[in-house]
């Protein structure tokens, strides 16, 4: 089967952001971006079900400014076959991400769609309920594990009180939890292959679809500053502030 | 205004998280309704009835809803949402799987994981793993939201709400319920606790945890962890605490044997007081430690618990 996985370039997770002086968002010129781990994952998820010979084809998406084809070169380094860039520099939120994979998915009629659960930019956690929506298929989301059974998926997912597994209908739409594998990094040769491996770009407007977002970034401003607190000697000293000083506990 | 708030219940109990979204739903001002989506849950619809600030109480009972798989969820949603300004929900892992879906299906943006309301369309919450806050607007007829319980203070249980019946049965043929294996603990629920105590890579082994459950007896803590000790299989990932985890706010937050990435301190740096338990005086977490205590865990441990 076809598999589609959409891929975000994000800030690398190492990196300590700053936020611009004015306010108006958060400061990414020289800084290192990457593909978003979630991300990493679905890739990694996508070339595994290929060797098992599950998936036949692997086409790697991504929405995003030119730059991004960096990240849809390192899913191709990584096993995907083909690539899809949707080239836009508006700022795209979940909802136009998803407008835009839908189309996609309306032309590849892929039978799975893998993304990572969560762009560690905007800690959204969206684009892939919402491409399940407009698509009309099931999601697995939060998935630790993923398994195609009798032609159904079958997705245990990571839930607050522990786990849950779900049985969906395909084509289906599955999201990415840390736990479903860990993934492997590129190899030179792989890299040097990518290069050749068809990548094709699109407007959004060749789609048909508006992927700027609605909502209105008003301003962003750092998080209150903890301020580093005491070294207590010994334990003695840490029960008496917490007693005494802190009167947390009793 | 008039908001809608998808009620939080596991195991036929209203969920503590609900409370604290009324409170949100207060906070933008207007009629508030709780819609209590499941299989036989008249009693959550009676508790979520008691919540104060609430006007009315809907109830989707049928076996479609039991689970609340996002399927059939997010079209019960978009069909009542014709009636309000606002639908808000817990950023739960359910609030998490079904607005989106939502929101989608209204084509509206969502906005997730609120942590303040500035105006009815104006709302503040953390991005980059929460080193930024930003201040979004919403220009959507339709705000779709969920919201960070722990922001939020819970309203009381002092209120008397009517309590209708949804007759909205959707069918769902995409998915089915399967299994689920859900942790037993006695314990507080992570998101709620008074008191957490997590421990990190340093504590070696899931055997070493029991090291952290005589300090959690005697201080009625909850016991949570690192990424790193749940991809080590030291413990189940439920217990995880961070950015792609539990957010949690407790008085006492006590990291032992965890160094401080930034992952991790998203889920807890709103912590009251922390306290860090670390071998490592460089350790970041002692960057945001009220109380830091540089020491080997499986000394400092025993005699912590000895003399609490
Ligand atoms: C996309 C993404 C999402 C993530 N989400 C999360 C998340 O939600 N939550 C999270 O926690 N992490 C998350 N992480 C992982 C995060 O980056 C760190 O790898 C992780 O938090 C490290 O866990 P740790 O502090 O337990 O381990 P380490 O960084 O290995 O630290 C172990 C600490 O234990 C101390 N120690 C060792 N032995 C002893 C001893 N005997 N006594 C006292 N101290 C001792 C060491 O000095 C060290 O500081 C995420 C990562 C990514 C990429
Ligand atoms: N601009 C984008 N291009 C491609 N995929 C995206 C984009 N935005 C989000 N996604 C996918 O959706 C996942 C979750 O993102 P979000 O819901 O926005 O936090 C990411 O891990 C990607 O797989």
């Amino acid at each position: 089967m076809k598999v589609l996985v959409a891929v975000k370039r994000v800030i690398d997770y190492n990196v300590k952001i700053r936020v611009k002086p004015d306010n108006s968002d958060v400061d990414l010129t020289n800084v290192k971006m990457a593909m978003n781990p979630f991300c990493e994952i679905a890739v990694e998820e996508a070339v595994r079900l290929k060797e098992k010979g599950v998936a036949s084809e692997i086409v790697a998406v991504t929405v995003g400014p030119k730059a991004a084809q960096e990240q849809l070169r390192t899913a191709l380094a990584l096993g995907a076959d083909r690539a899809i860039h949707v080239q836009t520099d508006e700022r795209v939120e979940s909802l136009g991400a998803a407008k835009a994979l839908a189309k996609v998915v309306e032309d590849e009629q892929p039978e799975l769609t893998i993304l990572g659960k969560q762009a560690i930019d905007t800690d959204n956690n969206q684009t892939g309920q919402m491409l399940a929506a407009l698509t009309s298929r099931p999601q697995g989301t939060f998935a630790s594990e993923v398994a195609v059974e009798d032609g159904k998926l079958k997705v245990t997912r990571e839930i607050d009180g522990g786990l849950q597994t779900v049985e969906l209908a395909l084509p289906a739409i599955v999201t990415t939890d840390l736990r479903l594998n860990e993934p492997r990094y590129a190899k030179l040769p792989d890299i040097m292959k990518a290069k050749k491996k068809p990548l094709d770009t699109k407007t959004p407007e060749e789609l048909g679809v508006e992927v700027g977002s609605k909502l209105k970034l008003v301003k962003v401003e750092p998080p209150a500053e903890r301020q580093g607190g005491v070294k207590v000697g010994s334990v003695d000293e840490l029960v008496d502030k917490l007693k005494n000083e802190a009167k947390v506990i009793s | 205004m008039s908001i809608l708030v998808l009620a939080e219940h596991h195991d036929g109990q209203l969920a503590g998280a609900t409370a604290h979204v009324v409170a949100a739903a207060q906070a933008i001002g207007g009629d508030i309704d709780v819609l209590v989506a499941g299989e036989n849950v008249g009693a959550i619809a009676e508790a979520a009835a008691r919540l104060d600030g609430v006007s009315k109480v809907r109830v989707a009972d049928a076996a479609v809803y039991a689970h609340q798989l996002a399927e059939p969820m997010g079209e019960l949603l978009a069909g009542l949402a014709g009636d309000y300004s606002h639908v808000l929900a817990a950023a739960s892992t359910t609030g998490k799987n079904v607005l989106p879906r939502l929101a989608a299906l209204k084509d509206v943006a969502q906005i997730s994981e609120i942590i303040a309301v500035e105006s009815a369309d104006t709302f503040k919450r953390p991005i980059y793993a929460g080193n930024a806050i930003a201040t979004v607007q919403s220009e959507d007829a339709l705000k779709v939201i969920t919201v960070r319980a722990t922001a939020f203070d819970a309203v009381d249980e002092t209120g008397g709400a009517t309590v209708e019946a949804v007759e909205a049965s959707v069918d769902n043929a995409l998915s089915s319920f399967v299994g689920e294996e859900l942790a037993e603990s006695d314990r507080p629920e992570l998101g709620a606790a008074k008191v957490v105590i997590s421990g990190g890579r340093g504590m070696g082994s899931g055997e070493n945890f029991k090291l952290l459950e005589g300090i959690a007896d005697k201080l009625g803590a909850a016991i949570g962890a690192s990424r790193a000790a749940v991809d080590a299989g030291f413990v189940p990932n439920d217990m995880q605490v961070g950015q792609t985890g539990k957010i949690v706010a407790p008085e006492l937050y006590i990291a032992v044997g965890i160094s401080g990435a930034i992952q991790h301190l998203a889920g807890m740096k709103d912590s009251k007081v922390i306290v860090a338990i670390n071998k490592d005086e460089e350790a970041p977490i002692f960057q945001v430690a009220d109380y830091g205590l540089v020491a080997d865990l499986f000394e400092a441990l025993p005699e912590l618990e000895q003399k609490l």
